[in-house]
């Protein structure tokens, strides 16, 4: 046995010069698809606009003024704060958060369900969780838009069992927004609770409940603080692309209220281009998800040391 | 019987490209959606013995960022609006057609000869023009239609009611003609005004949707929407009881154009490709499919019947004359942007 140790420790170490090799494409795919493009973006946000979109390679902070000083429609009153885009970033934040909160409200009790059925039926649960998300994400939001409408189906059934007498106006609005962010990422949230519940072990809840402790303990002291990793993760992949989100916005809000998704598509295809701009945004966009991640990161760390 | 399905669909590529591989080349078109028919492009590939292949956008902007983006040189023409052959031309992204390459071009009407947007047609065909106003649901609302105000200072039942395009420079036209301004004004109180007037009418629009524009009317989500004559003509036979308007305070006109774009790789074949689409048969193949008009001579015989005689097609004796959307300066765009940002924030 001692001798089967050493020899893997031997054939590790063999391998060293290969380790590299082979973590080698994970390496050049994050620096080709992920650093290279934020550094053009980084670049560019910097860089001096050009009318009618493109960069002229002169440094300049205007794009990040623009974002933060109001100077009047005709750029020479004087500087105030600039709301404008703290609105956007805003409402885009509230909308996400919203559509996680949903994502939870609903996500977590269906992912204990499926995680409690027997082995054998829980790959059909998940199947059938993933079944919509074969089709088009432009396809399904559209076909939300069909439920929701002034005489779709939702509110015609409504109207037929008389629980009310006007269509209710759900296009066009924030909760329309929400419900198609919800809808759009659902199993975001799902997946990763399921794993988290899958692999807990129902006996703590048991030795919880011979200890005295009633349903909402063990579900608040005991389960929750054990799959928190997967509700967490779960929260993160539907908020972060939540926040970005444009086509919900578009074609359920009415594309009246900019969301950051929206209004960073609109420098790039509006009308004057504003490429810097745009890419600003983005910059700034990506700083405050990455900050947030990493003062969660910190502040719920492994707790090796305790 | 697995072996056999892998192996099919790999035949077929390879029938597919030792097919096109004979062809002569290529040609490679950067179109609108929804905007050419398909036995039209097969006529073409048929005829120059090319293979044609077609990329498309959903607005004129979105064309520019791309082509500016690195895309310039690998499409051989595209299909941009009145103001963006302008811009295109001001930015040096069109090749010039010399005279006499082009052997159908004495079928263009004079109208559209020697257009503003491109002097004597150095770089472009027509394909098809149109209008842009808006149309009224019939059943939601019976009173005057053909007024600006139903956009602006919509009658009560109205409200609410109102998709409009997701297009800066026609909203932007449309709220001038209803102040009485001039386009691309530099006037402060003017712009101010313009500004104001936007402000206040968002209080009335549901939605701002351009591709969704004949849906919205057909299934009754709105009672008004800004749209082209073809569309709305469309949203009509598609069932919607809707009027198309003649606002007194003026009309959008457009034209979309064939333009042959710089470093075009095929450049001879984009040159077939311009005299075909110059050939009435085939305008008003285009026109039967797109329900504008074409700019071509000799087209009026071929049109289906009701396309000479539906009010989306024919204005009244009484429509004002058209005008194009303009092209602002710098400063002035740069104020339009700022208002429509403020609209949208």
């Amino acid at each position: 046995m001692a001798a089967g140790i050493g020899t893997a420790q031997g054939t590790s170490r063999t391998f060293q010069p290969m380790r590299l090799w082979l973590i080698a494409p994970s390496w050049l795919i994050i620096g080709f698809f992920l650093l290279i493009p934020v550094l053009v973006m980084l670049l560019f946000s910097f860089l001096t606009k050009e009318f009618r979109g493109g960069v002229i390679w002169e440094f300049s902070l205007a794009a990040y003024d623009q974002f933060l000083f109001d100077r009047g429609l005709f750029g020479d009153d004087p500087a105030t704060l600039e709301w404008t885009y703290i609105r956007i970033f805003v409402r885009s934040i509230v909308q996400a958060a919203v559509a996680t909160l949903l994502c939870l409200l609903i996500g977590f009790p269906t992912a204990f369900f499926i995680a409690t059925r027997s082995p054998d039926s829980r790959s059909v649960w998940l199947f059938l969780v993933t079944v919509p998300y074969w089709v088009n994400l432009l396809i399904r939001t559209m076909s939300m838009k069909f439920l929701i409408r002034d005489n779709g189906p939702v509110n015609e059934l409504l109207l037929a069992l008389g629980v009310i007498d006007t269509p209710i106006a759900m296009i066009n609005t924030d909760f329309a927004v929400q419900l198609g962010l919800f809808y759009s990422y659902l199993p975001f949230m799902v997946l990763p609770i399921y794993a988290a519940v899958e692999r807990y072990d129902f006996s703590l809840s048991e030795a919880a409940a011979d200890l005295y402790a009633d349903r909402w303990t063990i579900l608040f002291r005991v389960l929750l603080p054990v799959v928190r990793p997967g509700i967490i993760a779960g929260c993160i992949l539907v908020f972060v692309p939540s926040l970005g989100a444009f086509l919900a916005p578009d074609l359920l809000g009415g594309a009246k209220n900019f969301m950051i998704g929206s209004l960073i598509e609109e420098q790039f295809k509006g009308n004057a281009g504003n490429w810097p701009f745009g890419a600003a945004c983005a910059m700034i966009l990506l700083t405050m998800v990455l900050g947030a991640l990493i003062i969660y990161a910190r502040q719920h760390r492994p707790a090796a040391g305790n | 019987m697995l072996k056999f399905l892998r192996i099919e669909p790999l035949a077929i590529v390879a029938m597919v490209v030792s097919g096109t591989a004979s062809a002569e080349g290529k040609l490679s078109i950067y179109h609108w959606f929804e905007y050419i028919p398909q036995e039209l492009l097969d006529k073409f590939a048929a005829e120059a013995g090319v293979e044609v292949t077609m990329d498309t956008f959903d607005s004129n902007e979105a064309m520019l960022a791309t082509l500016k983006a690195g895309k310039l040189g690998s499409y051989d023409v595209a299909v941009p609006g009145d103001y963006m052959v302008e811009i295109m031309r001001n930015e040096g992204m069109l090749d010039s057609v010399a005279e006499g390459e082009l052997a159908n071009k004495g079928n263009i009407e004079a109208q559209w000869l020697d257009v503003p947007f491109d002097p004597g047609r150095m770089h472009s065909i027509p394909y098809q023009w149109g209008s842009t106003s808006f149309s009224v649901n019939r059943d939601a609302y019976s009173g005057d239609i053909r007024t600006t105000d139903i956009i602006f200072n919509p009658p009560e039942e109205l409200r609410g009611r109102i998709n409009m395009l997701d297009s800066q420079g026609e909203v932007m036209l449309l709220a001038s003609m209803h102040l009485g301004i001039p386009q691309c004004t530099d006037d402060r109180e003017q712009l101010r005004a313009l500004d104001e007037l936007l402000q206040a009418g968002k209080l009335h629009w549901a939605s701002f949707n351009s591709d969704g524009a004949k849906d919205v009317l057909v299934s009754g989500d709105a009672a008004v929407g800004m749209i082209w004559n073809g569309f709305s003509a469309k949203a009509r036979a598609e069932g919607a009881n809707i009027e198309y308007s003649y606002p007194r305070e003026g009309l959008i006109v457009w034209m979309d154009n064939v333009v042959l774009l710089k470093d075009a790789p095929n450049r001879a074949n984009a040159i077939k490709f311009m005299d075909f689409l110059l050939r009435p048969e085939n305008a008003a193949a285009v026109t039967n499919f797109a329900q504008y008009s074409a700019g071509v001579m000799g087209v009026s015989g071929l049109l289906d019947a009701r396309l000479s005689s539906q009010p989306e097609s024919v204005p009244p004796a009484d429509a004002p004359a058209g005008t194009f959307v303009q092209v602002c300066d710098q400063a002035t765009q740069e104020v339009y942007d700022a208002i429509w940002t403020r609209l949208k924030k």
